[in-house]
């Protein structure tokens, strides 16, 4: 496996190299670090709006984007540009500041949390000690960018999708975090590395059995249910409250907030790739040396992209195939459902890690 | 003059932590109020971050800003409307205030005058490991924490008993 710290270390020797005070190299490694991340940013949400209207299509016996490029492949790009292009309509009687700021805030959210990601064998951008911990504080900065938006639209649908917003996420947040913790106690740390780290033999997935299993459903559901995507869309009911919280927003602020949302998509997927799918690591069956081998020689950032887009399909596929919950239905499930088994679950985890049952 | 990088984000993060502050007592619109708070709380997480302790960091950001933050936004929500301004406030009121401000930064001053050195000591450990953490929180030996603790959850769970009640009663 090819460790991307080579690369990083010779960037780092080679600005040394230069004479510049260590100052300069910090800033200058920090700035480069900061355009890779964006650059990431909007690429691969780019390429998951060409990937969901695909899939999308695909799911509806229709070809989807096709007449841009091969495949449509340059459709998305055409739609950056022309939502780049787009006039941003002022509008009247509102809070100009909270306003203009609402939709930063969303995306400092999730760029928070993607800045952390392990993308690779030493394609890691900051390794927390907290690591699990740090991801769900900064995501639940999130919540906060939509309840302004829509109160600063002053705009009655505006509103209620940002308390029916509130209501979701501050309630999906819960099982978010205790299917994450179910794992920490299996791993035993929170450092993103290391939870990694220790599935090179065998993914979490399968070495905690059971436990991991449900985990990994419930964190599925609820991870999908906090970006507010699929049969959970009731902020955005079109149906019923035009666009939701984001209404009133045009051209890149409206922009802001779905690449926010595609984005958050990724970081949940790739978050439940980190913690069950065993991250960048290959896929490794004990006993098969030369199996194991061959999965080596595939780069460890396809492994990590290729079980994200894994994850990616499987909320899409649930976000095209199922009707919209009601909200009462929605606080039900997490409520009275996901709730009640998260925490049998963690205790069930606790049991298996005290017996050793686990592989 | 000698500056390191640590000072510089120092300074910038203290001055924000000052200017917002001051901007969330003096705006008359209780909402802006709530998000220049916001900003006072992430700065203050940076703050911890720089003192390596990443725990109280993450706990600054999922409690006040992701929590406590998002509560005071409902509560604003289900009480005010968009328009809203706050009455302007009687200048008795803000001398009484200031003085009140003033007196409190003498008092920090003059302890943190006077035990300065000690706290310097105590915050410059390095990163503390998560693991210990842990442990200290739920040991029971000699500094580790697990009476306060859970009596802190009994006292947790004694308030949300006693706001299903109120509530319920309606």
């Amino acid at each position: 496996m090819f460790d991307f710290k080579v690369l990083t270390q010779w960037i780092d020797q080679s600005l040394r190299a230069l004479n510049l005070p260590d100052f300069g190299v910090l800033v200058i490694e920090l700035v480069l670090v900061g355009i890779a991340l964006l650059a990431a940013y909007a690429i691969l949400a780019i390429i998951l709006i060409w990937f969901e209207r695909k899939i999308c299509a695909w799911f509806q016996c229709r070809l989807g984007p096709n007449r841009v490029g091969i495949f449509g492949l340059l459709q998305t790009f055409a739609d950056t540009i022309k939502i780049l292009l787009k006039e941003l309509i002022p509008i009247n009687n509102n809070d100009k500041i909270l306003f203009y700021l609402a939709p930063f805030i969303v995306i400092l959210s999730s760029m928070l949390s993607f800045g952390a990601l392990p993308f690779g064998k030493g394609l890691q951008a900051i390794d927390f000690n907290i690591g699990i911990f740090y991801m769900m504080a900064v995501s639940s900065l999130g919540v906060l960018g939509v309840l302004l938006a829509g109160w600063s639209s002053n705009n009655k649908f505006s509103m209620i999708g940002a308390m029916r917003s509130g209501a979701q996420m501050v309630s999906y947040e819960l099982s978010v975090g205790l299917s994450l913790l179910t794992m920490v106690i299996f791993a035993g740390s929170m450092q993103l590395s290391q939870i990694v780290n220790q599935q090179a033999d065998l993914w979490f997935i399968f070495k905690g059995h059971v436990p991991a299993l449900i985990a990994f459903l419930v964190y599925l559901i609820a991870g999908h249910a906090e970006t507010s995507r699929g049969p959970f869309d009731l902020p955005e009911a079109e149906s019923e409250l035009t666009a939701g919280y984001h209404t009133e927003y045009s051209g890149i602020q409206f922009g802001f907030y779905y690449l926010a949302e595609y984005l958050n998509m990724f970081i949940i997927a790739a978050i439940a790739t980190t913690v069950f799918l065993g991250g960048w690591q290959p896929l490794h069956i004990p006993g098969l040396d030369g199996f194991n081998h061959v999965m080596d020689y595939i780069p460890t950032p396809v492994w990590f992209l290729g079980k994200a887009f894994f994850c990616i399909f499987l909320s899409l596929w649930v976000r095209w195939t199922f009707p919209r919950l009601r909200i009462d239905q929605l606080l039900h499930l997490e409520w009275k459902y996901l709730l009640p088994l998260n925490l049998l679950n963690i205790l069930f985890m606790a049991l298996i890690v005290i017996f050793k049952w686990h592989f | 003059m000698d500056i390191s990088v640590s000072q510089i984000i120092f300074g910038i993060l203290a001055v924000m932590i000052v200017a917002f502050s001051v901007m969330t007592v003096t705006t008359r619109r209780v909402l802006r109020s709530a998000t220049y708070l916001l900003f006072v709380l992430l700065a203050t997480a940076g703050i911890y971050l720089m003192l390596d302790y990443h725990f109280l960091a993450a706990v600054q950001v999922t409690v006040y800003a992701g929590g406590i933050l998002v509560l005071f936004i409902f509560s604003i929500f289900l009480t005010s409307h968009a328009g809203d301004k706050l009455e302007k406030i009687p200048v008795k009121k803000t001398l009484a205030g200031i003085t009140a401000a003033v007196l409190g930064i003498g008092v920090c001053l003059y302890v943190v005058l006077k035990n300065g050195i000690k706290i310097t000591e105590a915050v410059s450990g390095g990163e503390i490991d998560m693991k210990h953490i842990g442990i200290t929180l739920m040991g029971t030996e000699k500094y580790q924490y697990l009476l306060p603790f859970e009596a802190i959850s009994i006292l947790l769970l004694a308030c949300i008993i006693g706001g299903i009640m109120i509530a319920r009663k309606r």
